[in-house]
């Protein structure tokens, strides 16, 4: 079945839950079968499927309950924030802590933590992701910039964390 | 701050967002600028981590079945057709499965490649690109003993315009490999060998390509993957992977 493990695996990190996931992962099949009708030859059909997910996840009831909020600011045109010599990342990468990398995504807000996952983990471009979330390139860019600076914040509290604890 | 207006071009080249004419103008201006190329690392280095990281969860079995069931099954379709109905249809399933495999295949093919083009950026970004600096092949290879589990062999570079620079350890699918650093000219050019087993498969067992401006050649031998991906000019590539396919079969 294409696509049925990275479904999967993007279905657990939106509902933090075995049992949920698994019954998204079903109705996205479902409703995909049931609407393959819809779905226009020579667009992307990997956009189309998680399309579909997320949709069925954001009107579920953990999905609304996670109520994803767009920022009344404009998205567009935000500038990417350089990046200092000595990042948290770099600190982090070479401990090889994928544990706490994983504490750091889940704990991004929805809309940060589906955008990160779709480029960096599905490898989506910026037009998949752009038509999988139903939004134009540009937010696409300006939404991933602040979803990494989200990220990199959440580890550099974690590293600090770590430093203290120490 | 003089480089504010490339930012958010570095954040499209580390996704590989750029066309090729863009890559080239950032690849100039990384090549200028440490700042950027430490920003580009720490970028590309975050990818990877996410990447790593979120490959996290597994689909049951019982999910897999559950799911098959709902898709309808052949025996479920009493179709009444005529010959030139079966034809057409059979044609048709054909082409897809072709271009189903073929496209999953290209699609596996260049997520590797982008990989491995991420472990080359990085890794000459880095202040410390190799964990062995020696030109001599009997100081690099001794060197991987126990690191990895296998050993291979390199080529005399003695009269070819190639020099050895020194080797890294390097992962792939999460299976340890060895990287190979050589210089020709001004270019560098990274060596990747994995076991072949433990890499995602691929439906070519030598190719050559260019992937996001860089030339990448590979083939299999002896169970073992071998990458050669940099800058440097495809014949040139090509020259240091005929090298090392002598050396292998050595």
């Amino acid at each position: 079945m294409p696509l049925f493990d990275s479904l999967y695996n993007f279905a657990r990190w939106l509902t933090h839950d075995r049992e949920e996931a698994e019954d998204l992962v079903q109705e996205t099949y479902s409703k995909a079968l049931k609407g393959f009708q819809s779905f226009q030859q020579g667009t992307n059909f990997r956009a189309w499927m998680y399309r579909i997910l997320r949709n069925t996840f954001l009107t579920s009831r953990t999905g609304l309950k996670s109520g994803i909020t767009i920022s009344l600011d404009s998205e567009e045109g935000e500038s990417v924030a350089p990046v200092t010599p000595e990042t948290p990342e770099s600190l982090f990468f070479e401990r090889s802590n994928q544990q706490m990398v994983q504490e750091a995504i889940e704990e991004l807000p929805l809309m940060y933590r589906e955008i990160v996952l779709l480029c960096d983990v599905e490898e989506m471009s910026y037009q998949e992701i752009a038509e999988t979330l139903s939004i134009p390139i540009g937010t696409v860019m300006s939404r991933l910039a602040r979803a990494r600076n989200a990220l990199r914040t959440g580890l550099s509290k974690k590293l600090q964390g770590v430093k203290n604890g120490l | 701050m003089a480089c504010d207006s490339w930012r958010n071009r570095i954040a499209a080249y580390g996704d590989s967002e750029l066309s090729s004419s863009e890559m080239r103008a950032v690849g100039d201006h990384l090549r200028t600028c440490a700042s950027c190329t430490s920003d580009l690392l720490a970028r590309v280095q975050l990818k990877r981590a996410v990447k790593s990281a979120g490959k996290r969860y597994s689909p049951s079995l019982a999910l897999r079945q559950s799911v098959q069931k709902g898709l309808p099954s052949r025996s479920n379709v009493a179709w009444i057709w005529n010959w030139q109905t079966k034809l057409a249809a059979t044609a048709a399933v054909a082409l897809f499965v072709f271009g189903s495999i073929y496209g999953w295949s290209s699609f596996e093919r260049k997520r590797t490649f982008a990989e491995l083009a991420d472990l080359h950026v990085a890794t000459m970004a880095s202040s410390t690109p190799v964990d062995v600096i020696s030109t001599d092949r009997h100081t690099v290879k001794p060197w991987f003993q126990g690191k990895i589990p296998f050993t291979f062999n390199l080529p005399e570079l003695g009269n070819t315009p190639f020099t050895l620079e020194g080797g890294r350890l390097s992962y792939l699918d999460q299976a340890p490999g060895a990287q190979l650093i050589f210089k020709i000219g001004n270019h560098r050019i990274s060596v990747f060998i994995f076991q072949n087993r433990q890499v995602r498969p691929f439906t070519l067992n030598d190719s050559r390509s260019r992937r996001l401006t860089f030339n990448v050649e590979t083939w299999t031998a002896d169970d073992l993957r071998y990458f050669v991906i940099g800058d440097a000019d495809a014949n040139d590539i090509h020259k240091l992977s005929d090298l090392l396919r002598l050396a292998a079969g050595s």
